[in-house]
């Protein structure tokens, strides 16, 4: 294999990150929809709440992201 | 392989008038710049159109009052009554992410030579927006209890042994919060227009090869960026709202230490 074909892989590799970063989200707002429905009354106060939890799995996705790049463009 | 059209060739700086060297300092007035007064003009026609102070207030004055009023309420519900000092700082944040946002996906490539810039997908501006408000709330937190502001690092109620382990974790989590403000911004407009402009490849591309599945593939391609595109602005408002949102936390911590 070459060190090319390697960076390639990684990098593919690296990306899976993202798609599981997605379940996460899609969990986030999934379980908030779930709660809502139940008690519409008290779904507008946690909207905050909603978006803070969006944001942390979602950064995590985002440094997946990140990775990939890093090896793709960065590593020499 | 690599095509002909480079994706990362969108988020190139580069002087708009010329260069200009001063003492060996690279000075040149770039698009970088010239996008952010963009910006700037953008923020200041919305606020001046809408604050005519009319008894009844037309469309504009609505939609400025209605934008004021939300990030009123955000540090109202985050931060409580001391909120409402850090409402101006919040507003014009939560206002310059948005429009820098919503102007870096502007089409203007439509026109040959022209291209817009996002200037929020480059770190050097994201990272410095996340410095200042790192800044404040150091500022605030400082300011307002003193070396008290230490506590901040030691959790109510945990057990006196876990000390040297809570310690560490919580001043780590605290100083990476710059970092992670800074990169969320830049990584989500990064990946988008990367995206967008993948997709774009793939159109011109399509149409190019030819034959029978070469318009079809630019079809279906360009069925995506529609989609994608109406992501994009989903994307570039939900990104403002969490810069503030997350920042207004920060402060809350600063003002109310836990």
């Amino acid at each position: 294999m070459t060190d090319l074909g390697a960076m390639y892989i990684g990098a593919g590799l690296a990306a899976i990150g993202v798609g599981l970063a997605a379940l996460g989200v899609g969990n986030v707002f999934g379980s908030f929809l779930e709660g809502a429905l139940r008690n519409p009354g008290a779904a507008d106060g946690q909207q905050g709440r909603l978006f803070i939890g969006f944001a942390a799995s979602e950064l995590l996705g985002l440094i997946a992201f990140v990775v990939a790049i890093l090896i793709l463009f960065v590593v020499k | 392989m690599a095509g002909e059209i480079d994706p990362m060739e969108q988020f190139k700086v580069e002087p708009v008038f010329g260069n200009m060297v001063v003492g060996g300092y690279d000075l040149s007035f770039t698009n970088s710049a010239l996008f952010m007064f963009l910006v700037l003009g953008a923020l200041w026609v919305f606020m001046i159109g809408g604050m005519k102070r009319e008894l009844i207030p037309g469309r504009w004055q609505v939609a400025v009052e209605s934008v004021v009023g939300f990030i009123d309420d955000m540090m109202r519900v985050n931060i409580g009554p001391e909120g409402k000092q850090f409402a101006p700082y919040m507003f014009s944040l939560f206002m310059f992410i948005l429009l820098a946002n919503l102007i870096g996906v502007l089409p203007f490539a439509i026109v040959p030579g022209l291209h817009t810039f996002a200037v929020t997908s480059h770190i050097t501006v994201t990272a410095v927006l996340a410095v200042f408000s790192f800044g404040i709330v150091l500022a605030v937190g400082f300011w307002r209890h003193g070396l008290h502001f230490f506590s901040l690092f030691v959790p109510h109620g945990a057990p006196a042994w876990l000390m040297p382990i809570i310690i560490p974790v919580e001043f780590v989590s605290f100083m990476v919060r710059p970092f992670s403000l800074g990169l969320r911004l830049f990584v989500a407009m990064t990946a988008g227009h990367i995206l967008l402009e993948v997709f774009g490849s793939f159109v011109v591309q399509g149409l190019n090869a030819g034959g029978a599945l070469g318009p079809i593939v630019s079809l279906l391609s360009f069925v995506m960026i529609i989609g994608v595109s109406a992501l994009e602005l989903l994307v570039c408002a939900i990104q403002a709202y969490v810069f503030a949102l997350l920042t207004s936390l920060y402060l809350n911590d600063a003002v109310h230490l836990h």
